[in-house]
């Protein structure tokens, strides 16, 4: 049987990026127990010999020429930004590793 | 006037008997009327279809060349980009983002001089089957109030059934066109995948993702089908082939000599009885014009619903990404000192719906390091084998049929709180996706115990699309003939402002 | 008491693992049509693509693939008849999609090796350095730190996104572990990546400049005690941003990971970052969980599948290894071993080799950018490609110098104000009215001046004290404000002044 402890869901809502209050991240623990169990049902045919499809189409090499085609505007790029400054987005300190 | 099919409607605008504004104008009222009980709309842009009806009117004055659908009303659904119109997906967080540019679907309304009205409800980031995850309340089913539409395009089959738009686009990942026609009684078309662009079309799982037309007769379906198809350089997986002959087919409807494959796994236990009994009739109906009807196996159909839901939330997941706060959309936390990483935590906290949430966090989930072999990788294979059931099917028959969903309209509220139960309903629509074939749902009559509408489903082989509009059209016309008007003619008269 | 050098190599042997990231010089984005010109007013080069608006799809572009395949190929890799795009998963502001469009499990090039030679004491030896694949991937936006005190990301309130770098095409070249160079690590290491710098400039696929980190390098150290199999804990220093840092940034780990073992304390295994001033490194902040990339196959792009005809025309048109050209031009020029290793190292043979290509003499060529010009890049500390002076500038004033017009003395007046930013060789000469005095008449006045006011050394010189000379020549120079030629003053005063110059 699968289940996810409050623990895992936790760790996967801090990989999503998504805060999660504790009734949530136990209530969605909970309701994962079901679904896993349910989804679980792939591993009963997919055996080694099943290649596995990613995509529905056959499709192979599409490309584009390398054309440079009319970018947005600067206003346009920023019509939807939550915050600018100096034509550029701007987004509160990032705290992380230094680019 | 609103309630004729849309080629109708063009024949009146061709001869010059009505014009684009005023059909326009119609349609706006109607919404005005109705759509406070509907919901189908989220926007509706009236000086927009307004000025874009009247520039048809303009062209036709000219003489100029129109397509066959010019000035034909549309209804959005709002998963589509259109430049400067504000484009939701259904989601908090992304409302009131205008989008500074179109996608390649709405480019080709555009061009075709079809006039968008507005953006439909939809079950946020088109995830659920009832537009009931739309962040911005529920979808009413014009045949009963207190049921839902379908989802996740339960806004464009809503505004269908209840005459605010002759025709509708939706986006079908796994059956968000096809189960919304089904229980609002009205057409509609998820192409074979590659199709229709996906440029512009806010992804849900791209990998599964069709945009459609959707309709009220197999006709109008076909005619807006062609108005969108096409290759498109912007989209990778978009097909460079001409686009199947779907006009003619739904012209024609001569279904003599075809072989029609009846999916033994998609009928039978869970399925309502008024589905069965509607879509027994159906055969019978198709066999009195002329086809013939076997029935096929698919054995690795039961478990399409299971690889569906580590694909679409694995996708998703990825795809959602993009939704942080930083270049649009909602930003939630932005108070001094905050950083970019809890903004984005409680913007997504705040901005998504506990569905979209569960799907992102199953997704994120199947893709991990140490699962992706036992639940993603192992769905991808699950697809390989439901290929290969439909190869194997397709083998002895031309199409296959099913009904569309298990059941009729269930109730809003009804399976809300039970994930499960509410992903059951696309049992059948699910396999078309994965596989990334054509799928058609028409209507199929009233089921006898609620009066309320089956879905009659049809599945054609991937680039074969004029094959379901050859039975969809065969089915609609022997309906027609025995009911004596449109179904939607029994549907009740809605409470006008 | 600090290790030195020495003391680390004789007890440990360090194991590198390089990964250089190359950016292509198409002139549209890796997935979208957006141009590439560097330096461009911010978030003018984006669209829906670039900037992950709700709805847009990437496209891939074809050149890209093309100049992939091709680097491919010249480090000798195999070229994968099916390979993929995946996503790499993860949020940062300055990734717009939050993932990256990159390969993982099936790349397009694999199993290389590059041959570097060093120049040792022990005289030239050389390494082969094995390659383990070339992917591709896209860049990401820029972000400028605001506030706090130094514009870094630590301390500041507030970061502004340019996002006209996201989705420039790159190309990562992963090196297999390499062992067995011991003390010369650092320098062979330098060579690799000046190496696979010319590589990729012959095939003129990337503007390969480091100080614009369009081509970048990030080193993995790790040391083990010499004669022991197993591998020691790395550190990965990140975008190291020069030829001269690459070998900076390597020794500093190597001491810096012998003083921990030394010490019986645990090298961590983290990413560091170089510091340019101090040439050391500075931890970045560890991260608290590992990250988990989800890698997954990108839905939205279809797979690569070259065929062979393609990849043979592309093999076809390979230019010559810049090894072998290097040999070439030694021979062409007459160079000596010596004079050849020291262009290299200082990293002038191209620009010698333009400015030959423009007619100069390759003697001559070959001093100014080796001598005066690489003089004040010193003084100024920059690079030489950074100054403001290129190979038509410098075969302008060779072939003026040649003509006579220049002398030796002017010709670096006028190098010193093409790089001051005056203008092209003959804009400065017109400007600070630079011109060899060369009429007779207008020197022979000077000359005439001079004797005047100097008759006591002028008499000298009448009685055959000929070293007096070098005091009215000065003076004839200052008088003619340092235009005229020397010798031909000196010829003058004496025949003048009744002596033979001879």
């Amino acid at each position: 049987m699968s289940s996810l402890s409050r623990d895992d869901v936790a760790n996967l809502a801090r990989l999503a990026r998504i805060e999660m209050s504790e009734e949530e991240l136990v209530s969605l623990s909970n309701e994962f127990t079901v679904i896993l169990d349910a989804v679980a049902r792939v591993q009963e045919v997919a055996g080694a010999d099943v290649e596995p499809t990613s995509h529905p189409l056959p499709l192979r090499n599409v490309f584009r020429p390398d054309v440079v085609i009319p970018s947005l505007s600067p206003q346009e790029a920023l019509s939807g930004a939550p915050a600018q400054e100096d034509a550029r987005f701007r987004v509160p300190q990032i705290l992380g590793e230094e680019a | 006037m609103i309630h004729l099919s849309a080629a109708q409607m063009a024949a009146k605008l061709a001869t010059g008997e009505t014009t684009s504004v005023a059909l326009t104008q119609a349609h706006l009222d109607r919404i005005n009327s109705v759509d406070s009980g509907v919901h189908a709309f989220l926007y509706v842009d009236t000086d927009g279809a307004l000025a874009q009806a009247a520039a048809v009117d303009a062209k036709r004055e000219q003489g100029q060349d129109l397509s066959p659908l010019a000035g034909i009303p549309l209804a959005l659904k709002d998963v589509m980009t259109q430049k400067g119109i504000p484009t939701t997906a259904g989601s908090k967080i992304l409302e009131g983002w205008r989008p500074p540019y179109d996608s390649t679907v709405v480019s080709k309304l555009k061009a075709n001089d079809i006039v968008i009205l507005g953006k439909t409800n939809m079950d946020e980031f088109a995830m659920g089957s009832s537009t009931e995850n739309s962040a911005y309340g529920p979808t009413h089913n014009p045949w009963d109030l207190t049921r839902i539409p379908g989802g996740s395009g339960g806004g464009s089959s809503a505004a269908l059934a209840a005459f605010e738009a002759p025709l509708a686009i939706g986006t079908d990942t796994g059956g968000s066109i096809r189960q919304p026609a089904a229980v609002t009684g009205t057409v509609g078309v998820k192409p074979t995948y590659g199709g229709v662009s996906r440029f512009g079309l806010i992804a849900f799982s791209s990998s599964l993702d069709q945009a459609g037309p959707c309709a009220r007769t197999v006709l109008d379906a076909a005619l807006l089908h062609e108005a969108i198809a096409g290759h498109d350089p912007k989209d990778s997986t978009s097909i460079n082939a001409p686009v199947p002959q779907v006009v003619a087919a739904a012209k024609s409807g001569d279904v003599k000599g075809m072989k029609i494959g009846v999916v033994k796994e998609l009928n039978g236990d869970g399925y309502q009885s008024g589905v069965r009994t509607r879509f027994e009739e159906s055969l019978e109906l198709l066999a009195a014009a002329g086809a013939e009807i076997v029935e096929v196996s698919a054995p690795n159909f039961e478990y399409a619903l299971a690889a569906y839901y580590l694909i679409a939330p694995s996708e998703c997941s990825s795809n959602l990404a993009r939704f942080d706060a930083m270049r649009y959309g909602l930003r939630v936390g932005d108070v001094d000192g905050a950083s970019a990483e809890s903004v984005m935590n409680l913007t997504r906290e705040v901005g998504f719906g506990r569905e979209v949430k569960r799907r992102i966090i199953l997704g994120t989930y199947a893709l991990s390091s140490g699962y992706y072999d036992a639940y993603y990788g192992s769905a991808q294979k699950v697809r390989t084998l439901i290929t290969q059931d439909f190869n194997n099917a397709f083998e002895k028959c031309d199409v296959m049929v099913s009904p569309t969903c298990p059941t009729t309209a269930f109730k809003i509220g009804e399976k809300s709180n039970d994930p499960i139960a509410m992903y059951l309903n696309d049992i059948a629509t699910i396999p078309v996706n994965m596989a990334g074939i054509g799928g058609m749902s028409l209507p199929a009559g009233l089921a006898p115990e609620d009066g309320l509408p089956v879905g009659f489903q049809i599945m054609s082989p991937a680039m074969q699309d004029q094959r379901m509009y050859l039975v969809g059209a065969a089915l609609e016309a022997a309906l027609l003939s025995k009911w004596g008007a449109p179904l939607l003619s029994k549907a009740p008269e809605l409470a006008g402002k | 008491m600090a290790l030195t050098y020495e003391d680390v190599v004789a007890k440990y042997e360090p194991v590198l693992g390089l990964e250089v990231h190359v950016e292509l010089n198409t002139h549209s984005k890796m997935f979208c049509g957006c141009s590439t010109i560097f330096g461009a007013e911010p978030n003018t080069q984006t669209c829906p693509v670039c900037l992950a608006l709700p709805g847009a799809l990437p496209t891939v572009n074809e050149k890209a693939i093309e100049s992939t395949i091709k680097i491919g190929l010249a480090l000798n890799c195999s070229i994968a008849p099916f390979s993929r795009f995946a996503r790499k998963n993860y949020f940062y502001p300055d990734m717009p999609k939050n993932f990256q469009i990159s390969q993982y499990d099936e790349p397009i090039c694999v199993n290389g090796y590059v041959d570097v030679e060093i120049e040792t004491d022990e005289g030239p030896m050389s390494f082969r350095i094995e390659i383990e694949r070339v992917h591709m991937e896209e860049d990401t936006g820029k972000s400028l730190h605001v506030g706090g005190a130094t514009g870094r990301i630590h301390g500041a309130e507030y970061s502004l996104l340019d996002y006209n770098r996201a989705g420039i095409p790159l190309v990562e070249i992963v090196t297999k572990i390499v062992p067995g160079t011991g003390k010369y690590a650092p320098e062979v290491a330098k060579a690799y990546v000046a190496e696979l710098r010319d590589i990729l400039r012959s095939l003129g696929v990337s503007d390969v400049k480091m100080e614009q980190g369009s081509l970048r390098c990030d080193a993995n150290v790790s040391l083990r005690l010499i004669g022991i199999e197993t591998l020691g804990t790395r550190s990965e220093t990140k975008n190291v941003n020069s030829l001269r840092s690459v070998e900076r940034a390597i020794r500093g780990e190597m001491i810096r990971h012998a003083e921990l073992l030394n010490k019986g304390e645990r090298v961590v295994q983290e990413t560091r970052h170089f510091q340019e001033e101090s040439g050391l490194t500075r931890s970045g902040r560890s991260k608290e969980q590992a990250e988990d990339y989800r890698y997954f196959p990108e839905p939205d792009l279809v797979p690569v599948a070259p065929d062979a005809a393609w990849i043979e025309t592309l093999r076809a048109g390979l230019p010559e290894r810049p090894s072998v050209h290097r040999k070439r031009l030694q021979e062409a020029w007459a160079v000596p071993d010596k004079e050849m290793a020291a262009m290299i190292n200082a990293d002038v043979l191209n620009i010698v080799e333009a400015t030959v290509n423009l007619g100069a003499d390759p003697t001559k060529a070959r001093s100014w950018w080796l001598g005066e010009i690489s003089r004040i890049a010193n003084d100024k500390e920059v690079t030489i490609a950074n100054l403001n002076i290129t190979p038509v500038d410098v075969a302008e004033i060779v072939a003026l110098v040649s003509a006579g017009e220049l002398t030796d003395k002017l010709a670096r007046q006028v190098v010193e104000g093409v790089i001051a930013g005056e203008g092209k060789p003959s804009e400065v000469i017109a400007a600070r009215g630079i011109k060899v005095v060369n009429d007779d008449g207008a020197l022979m006045a000077a000359i005439e001046k001079v004797c005047t006011e100097q008759p006591e050394t002028a008499e000298k010189i009448r009685n055959g004290h000929l070293p007096a000379a070098g005091a009215l020549i000065g003076a004839v120079m200052k008088e003619t404000k340092g235009q005229a030629d020397a010798a031909r003053v000196r010829e003058l005063l004496l025949g003048h002044l009744g002596q033979s110059s001879n």
